[in-house]
């Protein structure tokens, strides 16, 4: 699974994706991307866009790193179909770049909200969430100020008509409640995924939540699911090409 | 010619504003009781070189879609657009005409 991590300026959770895919699940070809790296490379897999505050999250989250020179190559990538994660900040920069709907304004607490929090898998039969270890309720931890999801009416029944809608704030239950909700997001919303389901945000950190030593290893699923679904479909492709041949 | 353009960002009315809404207690324990709606926002002093002020607001409203303003929770509008040669107003904003 090639991956690349872009580092923005700001970012501060680019080593923990890079520990999370390179250490724990030991895909060796990991790297980090700097933002004024005008492309990502070839061939590359996974692109994942890690949390932090980019440029100091001037003026908006996410609105100055989504002009920053890699930024194009990473949107003309996911244009043609190619798998982005972001995380936290990611999926702030996600959504200001258009690749996703909706946006994330200040948490309705107007406190930064950093524990532990229950996440209800939405869907089994996606790159980001195949594995059969999110068959169940998961325990992420989220940190963030401004992870209240909102979008307009007419977006939001997209979303939930569309089965885009991935993950869901819970308590330990399982159950979609307000008191679960950390920071007011509409329908509880914690991630969601582009309508041709190649690009995924969400708020909490998997990559924090990989090994049981920090206290769950819940979030390695998701790296997990696209690792099962890259090996898949290499297969396929060497299939077809011995086909061919 | 320079012009200072202001640009004023809101949120929408239909988007909360828990800054605001928090401010607005902080007001009212005051003793501003006449006060209500409280919404915060953002104000954007630029200076750009122009022909003209209408080509100074074209250049600020460009700016504002591509960037300044997300237009899913935000709407701008310029406020005000001052030629800076022939200013002997301070670079402040706000009507300084004497009564």
């Amino acid at each position: 699974m090639r991956t690349r991590i872009v580092v923005f300026p700001g970012s501060n959770c680019d080593h923990d994706a890079l520990h999370a895919v390179k250490y724990v699940l030991g895909e060796e070809d990991t790297a980090f991307v700097w933002h004024k790296d005008e492309s990502i490379g070839e061939d590359v897999d996974l692109v994942i866009l890690p949390g932090g505050f980019s440029y100091g999250d001037y003026l908006r989250t996410g609105a100055i790193a989504r002009f920053s020179p890699v930024m194009k190559s990473v949107i003309r990538y996911a244009n043609e179909g190619g798998t982005v994660l972001g995380i936290c900040n990611g999926f702030q920069v996600l959504c200001e770049s258009g690749l996703l709907p909706g946006v994330l304004i200040r948490n309705e607490s107007l406190t930064f909200a950093c524990r532990e929090v229950h996440l209800h898998v939405e869907r089994h039969d996606t790159r980001f969430t195949n594995d059969r270890t999110l068959r169940k309720t998961v325990r992420i931890p989220i940190a963030h100020g401004e992870g209240n999801f909102i979008a307009t009416d007419n977006v939001l029944a997209d979303l939930e008509a569309g089965g885009q809608v991935l993950f869901r704030y819970c308590d330990r239950e399982g159950r979609i409640t307000a008191n679960a909700n950390p920071n007011g997001s509409r329908n509880n919303i914690a991630g969601i995924m582009n309508k041709e389901g190649n690009v995924m945000g969400l708020m909490p950190h998997p990559e924090r939540a990989c090994e049981r030593m920090l206290g769950s290893a819940d979030g390695r699923g998701i790296f997990e699911s696209l690792r099962s679904f890259f090996d898949r479909e290499s297969s396929v492709h060497l299939r077809e090409r011995a086909m061919v041949a | 010619m320079k012009y200072f353009v202001y640009i004023a960002i809101e949120r929408k009315e239909a988007i909360l504003d828990p800054q605001g809404k928090a401010i607005e207690h902080a007001l009212e324990s005051l003793g501003f009781q006449e006060v209500e709606n409280t919404r915060v926002g953002k104000f954007i002093r630029l200076t750009v070189d122009a022909a003209a002020p209408e080509a100074a607001r074209a250049i600020a409203e460009s700016a504002s879609e591509k960037l300044l303003a997300n237009p899913i929770m935000e709407t701008f509008s310029v406020t005000e657009i001052i030629p800076i040669e022939n200013s002997h107003r301070p670079a402040v904003h706000g009507r300084t005409t004497a009564a």
